[in-house]
C-alpha cells in the first residue's frame, strides 16, 4: 500500500490509524479533495486494490483489539467484583439474620387480608395465590386503564385540533395541567375526594341504579354464569369469523375493485348468532340493581374507592400524554393528503378512516406503546392508597417474611413480563400498520 | 363530535369576508363557524361558567383565609361550602421545610433560591460552556454546606431532619447531576463495538426501565442494608438518591442514545481520520452534537423525573409531597387536605410548567 499526503501536519499516528481502518482488503476509494480543515489540497491515494486478507492468529491481536479486550475485561471485571461483593455481603447478612433464601415461603399460608380482588381469596390461602391475586389486581387496573386512557386521550387530542377555539383551549389547559403535576399527588387528591364523598345512606345518584359514595362506585351488573359465558363465547367466535370474512371481502375488492358491504356479516355473526344461542338456551339476562341495605349496598358491581381513585388518576394522567401523541400524529399527516382526499370528493368519515388515520397511526403507535408501559408501571403507585396490587402484596409479604430479595425479584419478573408482552403486541401491531414501501 | 380544523396552517380568515366588527368576526370564525360548532360553544361556555362559578364560590367567596394560630374552628364551620386556605399560612413552614430546625429555616430557603438560580443559569445558551460544570459543582457544594452546616458557625443539621421542597430539589438535581454522566456512559456503552460492554449496558437499561420506580425504591430501602457489609449503613435519603440516580441514568441513556444515532456517520469517520482517541472523539466531536439534538426530549425527561421524585413518599422520605401529607395528619386540620394538595400541586406545576415552556421554546428556535 502506498500513500502520499500533501499535508505535512497529517501525523504518523493518524496515518497508522487510517491504515488500520483499511485493513479489510477491499478496494479503497480515496479521492483528492480540498480539505477545509487543513486548508490546502489533501490527497490520499491508496492503490493495490486487493491485498490478501491478514492472517489471523489467536495471539496476534491488533492494537485496537487489545485495547478493546482490555476495556471489556476491565468493565466486566468491575461489574463482577461489585456483584460478588454485594452477593457475599448478602449471604453473610442473611445467615446472620437467619433468613433462608429460596421461594419455599410461597407455599406457606399468607394470612394477609386482601379487601378487593379479581379472584376469590381468603387469608388462609398461600403466598403464591396472594401474588396471583395481586397480579390480577394490577392487570385489572392496567388493562381497563389503558382502554379508557386511549379513548379519553384520543378525544382530547382531537379536541385540541378542533376549529372551535374554546374546545381546543380547554383541551390544552387539561393537558398542561395534568402533565405538570406528579401522578402520586393526583392519586392522593382523587383518593381524598373519594373519602370525602357522602356515606352510603346519602349516596349520590347521578343516574338511576348508579351510586357514588365513600364506599366507591356501585353500578348495576349482569351476573355472568356458565350459560352467559356460552353466549359470550359465541360472540367472540362470531367476531373471529367476521374478521376472516372481512379479509376475504377486502381481498375480492382488491381484485375487481367492487366494494362489498361487510356490515351484514357483522350483524349476523356478532349480534344475531349469539342472540339465537341465547334464545335457544333460554339464558336469563336479568340486570342486578344495587340496593341499599342497612349501611351498605347489596348486589351490583362495586368499584372500591381505592380502585376507582387509582383508575381515575391513571386514566386522566395518561390521557393527557396520549392526547399530545394523537395531536402530533394527526398534524404529521401532510396537508396534501387532506387536499387530495377532498379533491376526490370523499366523505369526511371515509377520509378520516381511510386516508388520515392510517397515516397518523404510524406516528402514533410507537410513543403510545411507551405510554401503555408507563401506565402499567405507574399502577404500582397503588401501594400509596392501599389498593392491593402486586407491588403492595409483595411489600406486605416482604414485611411479614423478610424475604426481601425474593419479593422484589417477583415484582421485577411480573413487570418485565407485562412490559415485554405489551412491547411484543405493540411491535406486532406497528409492523402491521407500517408503511409498505413500493 | 368535534370538527378537526382540517388544514392546520390554512389562513382561516381568508375564507370569510373581511367585514364587520373584528371581535364579532373573531367570534364567528372561532366559536360559531357552523351550527354544531355554535351549539358546542354554548354548551362548553355553560359548563365552564358553572365550573368557574362554583370554584370561585368555594375557593374565594366562602373561603376562610386566616384564622388565629392553631384554631381551625372557622374552617370547620365553613366545611363543605368554602375552602380553608388558612391551613396554608398555618402549615407552610412545615410543608416547605419539614422538620428542619425552625430558626435555621433560612438556610433551606436560601438553598431553594440557589437551586432556582442554578436552573435559570443552566437555561442560558450563552453559558453552555465548560464553566457551567464548575458552576454546578460550586453551587451544589454551597447547597450542601448550607443544608448540613457544621462549618462557618452554622450549626450541624443531620439529613434526617431535612424535609420539604429542598429535599425534592436535592433528589431531582443530584439525581440529574449524577444520572447524566452515567447516562452518557451507558449510551456510549450501548453503541460500543465491544460485545461485553454493550450487553452490560443493554441489560442495565432494560432492567431498570422494565420495572416501576417504586420497586427500585423498595429495593433501596429494604435490600440495600442486606447488600452492605455488617455495621455499614448509609442514610435512607442517600439510598433513595442512589436509586433515583440509577433510574435517571437508564432513562437519560436512552434519550442520549437517540442523539448519538442522529449524528451522521461522517462525523465519526472524520474524527477517526483525525486520529482522535475514542474518548476525545466523543468528547470533542460526537457528544456536543448528539446532546444538542436531544435537548427538548432531555428537558421532557427532566420534567418526568422531577415529578417522579415524589414517589419517595412511599418509602417515607420527607420530600414536598410527604411533608404535605404529614401536615394534614394533625387532627384539627385533617379535613382540609384538598387545599394542601392544591397548594403543593401549584408548586410542582410552576417548576414543571417553566421547564416545559423552556423546552417548547427551544424546539421553536431550532426550526
Amino acid at each position: 500500500m502506498r500513500s502520499s499526503l500533501s499535508g505535512e501536519d497529517f501525523t504518523g499516528s493518524a496515518m497508522k490509524h487510517l491504515l488500520h481502518e483499511f485493513e479489510i482488503g477491499a478496494t479503497v476509494d480515496v479521492r483528492c479533495r480540498k480539505s477545509s480543515l487543513l486548508g490546502k489540497g489533501f490527497c490520499a491515494v491508496t492503490t493495490e486494490a486487493r491485498r490478501p486478507p491478514p492472517r489471523r492468529r489467536f495471539f496476534a491481536l491488533g492494537r485496537n483489539e487489545l485495547k478493546g479486550l482490555f476495556w471489556q475485561v476491565l468493565v466486566v471485571g468491575i461489574a463482577l467484583a461489585v456483584i460478588g461483593f454485594l452477593w457475599s455481603n448478602t449471604v453473610t447478612n442473611l445467615s446472620a439474620r437467619r433468613i433462608t433464601t429460596g421461594f419455599a415461603f410461597l407455599g406457606r399460608e399468607a394470612g394477609m387480608p386482601i379487601a378487593d380482588s379479581l379472584f376469590a381469596y381468603n387469608p388462609r390461602d398461600t403466598y403464591l395465590w396472594a401474588f396471583v391475586v395481586g397480579v390480577g389486581n394490577t392487570l385489572r387496573v392496567a388493562v381497563i386503564g389503558i382502554v379508557l386512557a386511549t379513548i379519553l386521550g384520543t378525544l382530547i387530542g382531537i379536541s385540541r385540533l378542533s376549529a372551535n377555539w374554546l374546545l381546543s383551549r380547554l383541551a390544552a389547559v387539561y393537558v398542561e395541567t395534568l402533565r405538570d403535576i406528579p401522578l402520586l399527588l393526583q392519586l392522593l387528591f382523587w383518593y381524598v375526594l373519594m373519602q370525602a364523598l357522602p356515606a352510603a345512606r346519602a349516596a349520590w345518584r347521578p343516574v338511576e341504579g348508579v351510586f357514588l359514595s365513600n364506599r366507591g362506585l356501585i353500578l348495576p351488573a349482569i351476573p355472568i354464569g356458565s350459560l352467559q359465558l356460552w353466549v359470550l363465547g359465541t360472540a367472540v367466535l362470531g367476531l373471529v369469523a367476521f374478521y376472516l370474512v372481512r379479509r376475504r371481502l377486502i381481498a375480492q375488492q382488491m381484485r375487481d375493485g367492487k366494494p362489498r358491504p361487510a356490515w351484514p356479516f357483522a350483524l349476523g355473526l356478532i349480534v344475531a348468532l349469539p342472540a339465537a344461542v341465547s334464545l335457544v338456551l333460554g339464558v336469563p339476562w336479568t340486570i342486578e340493581w344495587p340496593q341499599l341495605r342497612g349501611f351498605n349496598f347489596v348486589g351490583g358491581l362495586t368499584l372500591a374507592p381505592e380502585y376507582f381513585a387509582l383508575l381515575i388518576a391513571l386514566v386522566t394522567y395518561t390521557s393527557a400524554f396520549i392526547a399530545e401523541i394523537v395531536r402530533s400524529g394527526i398534524q404529521s399527516v401532510p396537508r396534501g393528503q387532506w387536499d387530495a382526499a377532498n379533491a376526490l370528493g370523499l366523505r369526511r368519515s371515509f377520509m378520516l378512516r381511510q386516508i388520515i388515520l392510517p397515516q397518523a397511526l404510524r406516528v402514533i403507535v410507537p410513543p403510545m406503546t411507551s405510554q401503555y408501559l408507563n401506565l402499567t408501571k405507574n399502577s404500582s403507585l397503588a401501594v400509596a392508597i392501599g389498593y392491593q396490587d402486586v407491588v403492595s402484596i409483595a411489600n406486605t409479604t416482604l414485611n411479614q417474611t423478610g424475604q426481601a430479595i425474593e419479593a422484589i425479584a417477583l415484582i421485577m419478573a411480573v413487570f418485565l413480563t407485562i412490559s415485554l408482552s405489551i412491547s411484543f403486541f405493540m411491535n406486532w401491531y406497528n409492523a402491521r400498520i407500517a408503511l409498505v414501501e413500493r | 363530535m368535534t370538527v378537526i380544523a382540517d388544514t392546520p396552517d390554512a389562513p382561516r380568515a381568508a375564507r370569510r369576508p373581511q367585514a364587520g366588527n373584528p371581535a364579532l368576526r373573531w367570534l364567528r370564525t372561532n366559536l360559531f363557524s357552523s351550527i354544531p360548532n355554535g351549539i358546542l360553544s354554548v354548551v362548553l361556555l355553560a359548563i365552564l361558567a358553572k365550573g368557574i362559578f362554583s370554584f370561585a364560590q368555594w375557593g374565594i367567596a366562602n373561603a376562610v383565609w386566616l384564622t388565629p394560630a392553631n384554631d381551625s374552628s372557622a374552617c370547620r364551620a365553613a366545611r363543605g361550602v368554602g375552602a380553608c386556605w388558612a391551613i396554608i399560612p398555618e402549615k407552610y413552614r412545615f410543608i416547605l421545610f419539614g422538620t428542619y430546625p425552625f430558626d435555621e429555616q433560612w438556610r433551606p430557603a436560601l438553598a431553594v433560591l440557589l437551586f432556582i438560580a442554578l436552573y435559570y443559569l443552566s437555561t442560558r445558551r450563552a453559558l453552555w460552556r465548560r464553566e457551567l460544570v464548575y458552576l454546578w459543582i460550586g453551587a451544589l457544594a454551597l447547597i450542601s454546606v448550607l443544608m448540613w452546616g457544621g462549618v462557618f458557625g452554622l450549626s450541624f443539621v443531620s439529613q434526617d431532619r431535612w424535609g420539604g421542597l429542598p429535599v425534592t430539589l436535592i433528589l431531582a438535581t443530584f439525581g440529574l447531576a449524577f444520572g447524566f454522566p452515567l447516562g452518557i456512559l451507558v449510551a456510549l456503552g450501548r453503541r460500543s463495538k465491544l460485545p461485553a460492554i454493550r450487553s452490560l449496558s443493554v441489560l442495565y437499561v432494560e432492567l431498570i426501565r422494565g420495572v416501576p420506580l417504586v420497586s427500585l425504591l423498595f429495593m433501596a430501602s429494604v435490600m440495600f442494608p442486606l447488600f452492605m457489609p455488617a455495621g455499614f449503613n448509609i442514610d435512607k435519603l442517600l439510598r433513595a438518591q442512589i436509586a433515583i440516580i440509577l433510574f435517571a441514568g437508564a432513562y437519560l441513556a436512552e434519550v442520549i442514545r437517540g442523539g448519538l444515532q442522529a449524528v451522521p456517520r461522517g462525523q465519526y469517520e472524520a474524527a477517526d481520520a483525525l486520529g482522535l482517541s475514542y474518548w476525545r472523539k466523543n468528547r470533542l466531536i460526537i457528544l456536543p452534537q448528539a446532546i444538542r439534538h436531544v435537548i427538548p426530549p432531555l428537558v421532557n425527561t427532566f420534567i418526568a423525573f422531577f415529578k417522579d421524585t415524589s414517589l419517595v413518599l412511599i418509602i417515607g422520605i420527607f420530600d414536598l409531597l410527604t411533608t404535605a401529607k404529614t401536615a394534614i395528619i394533625d387532627p384539627a386540620w385533617q379535613q382540609f387536605s384538598v387545599e394542601v394538595y392544591i397548594f403543593v400541586a401549584a408548586i410542582y406545576f410552576v417548576f414543571c410548567f417553566a421547564m416545559s415552556r423552556y423546552s417548547r421554546g427551544l424546539e421553536a428556535t431550532r426550526r
